[in-house]
């Protein structure tokens, strides 16, 4: 290097070489496009799916009319995006609260009072809750009306409606997490009519509250349920019902 | 538009430019056996050129002929040979004075085989259509690339309802009452909304039947719709009865869950929200 070079050619120059090092190839695949670069071709865009990890979501052709927003309405990636939200607003609440009946209440108030961003936060789990109850249904809805739900695809329509059953469980094992009136006492309503099963209603019951009544044991029970299990479950179950989408042909056919 | 790697380009135009000279010198003189009108590849006898179409330079007539003519299941430029070879090998059997020479037909079997200038043996005896040998798929399925046509659309729907989630939310404060308190039970107790409808269910029916059989049989019902209907069809003309029930079940549930959300106040009795507020009886 006998000329003297300026800084930013030097950098882009180090750039190139570091693209094309041993690190670099060690994190790209073979084909993908930040390897040997994007220009748009047909090729490259069966590419940009083939050495990406969203090649275990999408195929890398899909039906004209499922690219249509007036045919999903989105609304089976929305739940799926709704979920993502969820979870990672979920884990910031996590920082800030403890599931004992004596100090929930008080954990969630210093969140919304003196945390930054805490009262957003808060609000957009609260929200995004609901309107992913509303969105999986509506799915559902959009599903059953497209005849969706007839072979191959009944199996995993019954798979959906496992996942509708999580989303409900999900949700109203967060209501009682911030141990306000409001939570209290849907929460009774909720367990009492459920202590009304056949034969097992007191067990069931108990199971549900740790105890006889609501208090820290059945907090601190679906606090468990509402971070870890069930979202454990869910997500297997949300594997399964994207892989089935795929094996089952892909989306339904036009009306 | 794809990305053809520069060898292979510079291979093609050397072969084109070197079939150009051939050709050009080659055709007009050279005419060993009676060339048939085929397409514009000359550089080879026509006794091989059933199969011609792999030769780099024969985007002239073979394919575009076939395709024009729709009618016929054998193209004409075929015809047409089979018909000059015809002639050509009556005319040949008749002085040799065969057994067969009467018969125009099926005559060639007397004969010496034709042989090409390279030495070719072989003759097209039938035309077989692509479709009926060939594993391809009757009606081929429109698709489009998932990039950009699908993942740009999912990228567009998850930043509108991050903006919506995220506008909401600063606009509007989850709920957050006093301290829980069993000792307090507020008037009325309303289960989370999505559950209302079934707390509705309640104060009609006996408890059996209203948190147990009618939930467990809609959902079991719900699970097995796949295996009831047994309707092929998905057009909604077709499937009256299946909408018409879906939409009574889906109506059922969003009417008792308003009910019980908007219409029940003090004691879960009846009320109109007008009269009182929503914020007395209903919270999410």
């Amino acid at each position: 290097m006998a000329t003297r070079m300026n800084p930013g050619d030097k950098l882009a120059e180090r750039w190139s070489k570091f693209q094309g090092g041993a690190l670099w190839a060690s994190i790209f695949r073979p084909g993908s496009i930040f390897r040997k670069g994007y220009t748009d071709s047909p090729r490259n865009r069966s590419y940009v799916i083939m050495n990406s990890v969203l090649y275990h979501l999408h195929p890398v052709k899909v039906k004209r009319h499922a690219v249509k927003v007036s045919y999903t309405l989105c609304l089976g990636g929305l739940s799926f995006f709704l979920f993502i939200m969820l979870t990672v607003t979920g884990i910031f609440l996590m920082f800030f609260y403890r599931p004992t009946a004596a100090q929930a209440w008080t954990d969630i108030e210093t969140l919304q009072t003196s945390v930054a961003f805490g009262l957003l936060l808060r609000n957009m789990h609260r929200w995004a809750a609901h309107l992913m109850v509303i969105s999986v249904f509506l799915h559902m809805s959009r599903v059953f009306y497209h005849g969706a739900y007839k072979p191959p695809r009944e199996f995993n329509w019954v798979i959906g409606v496992v996942l509708l059953l999580l989303t409900l469980m999900l949700s109203f094992t967060g209501y009682l997490l911030p141990w306000d009136q409001l939570a209290l006492w849907a929460v009774t309503v909720g367990t009492n009519m459920m202590g009304y099963t056949p034969v097992f209603g007191d067990q069931v019951r108990f199971v549900l509250l740790g105890s006889k009544e609501i208090g820290t044991e059945t907090l601190l029970r679906w606090y468990v349920l509402h971070v870890l299990m069930l979202p454990f479950v869910i997500v297997i179950f949300m594997a399964i019902h994207f892989w089935r989408v795929r094996k089952d042909g892909g989306i339904s056919g036009p009306l | 538009m794809a990305d053809i790697p520069e060898h292979l380009l510079k291979r093609a135009a050397e072969r084109r430019a070197a079939l150009a000279d051939a050709g050009g010198g080659d055709q007009p003189p050279a005419d060993p056996p009676p060339a048939p009108p085929t397409g514009g590849a000359a550089d080879e006898p026509p006794a091989s050129n059933g199969g011609g179409s792999g030769e780099p330079g024969s985007n002239g007539g073979s394919s575009d002929e076939g395709g024009s003519d729709d009618g016929g299941k054998i193209p004409a430029h075929l015809l047409a040979r089979s018909a000059a070879r015809k002639a050509e090998t009556a005319e040949a059997a008749a002085p040799t004075g065969g057994g067969v020479a009467t018969a125009t037909a099926p005559a060639p079997t007397a004969t010496a085989p034709p042989v090409g200038a390279t030495g070719h043996t072989q003759r097209l005896l039938t035309v077989v259509k692509a479709g009926s040998i060939q594993d391809v798929k009757a009606t081929p399925t429109d698709k489009v690339h998932t990039w950009p046509h699908l993942l740009v659309g999912e990228f567009v729907a998850s930043l509108v309802c991050t903006a919506f989630l995220l506008i909401f939310s600063a606009v509007v404060n989850a709920p957050l009452l006093g301290a829980a308190n069993v000792n307090r039970t507020p008037n009325p107790s309303k289960a989370p909304w999505y559950f209302l409808g079934l707390q509705e269910l309640l104060t009609m029916f006996h408890p059996m039947v209203a948190g147990v059989t009618v939930p467990g049989v809609a959902l079991v019902g719900l699970g097995m719709a796949g295996y009831i209907d047994k309707n092929p069809s998905n057009k909604p003309e077709d499937r009256k009865f299946a909408i018409g029930m879906m939409t009574m079940f889906l109506m059922f549930w969003a009417v008792l869950v308003i009910i019980g959300s908007f219409f029940r106040g003090e004691g879960f009795n009846f009320i109109l929200p007008w009269r009182q507020g929503v914020h007395d009886i209903f919270d999410l």
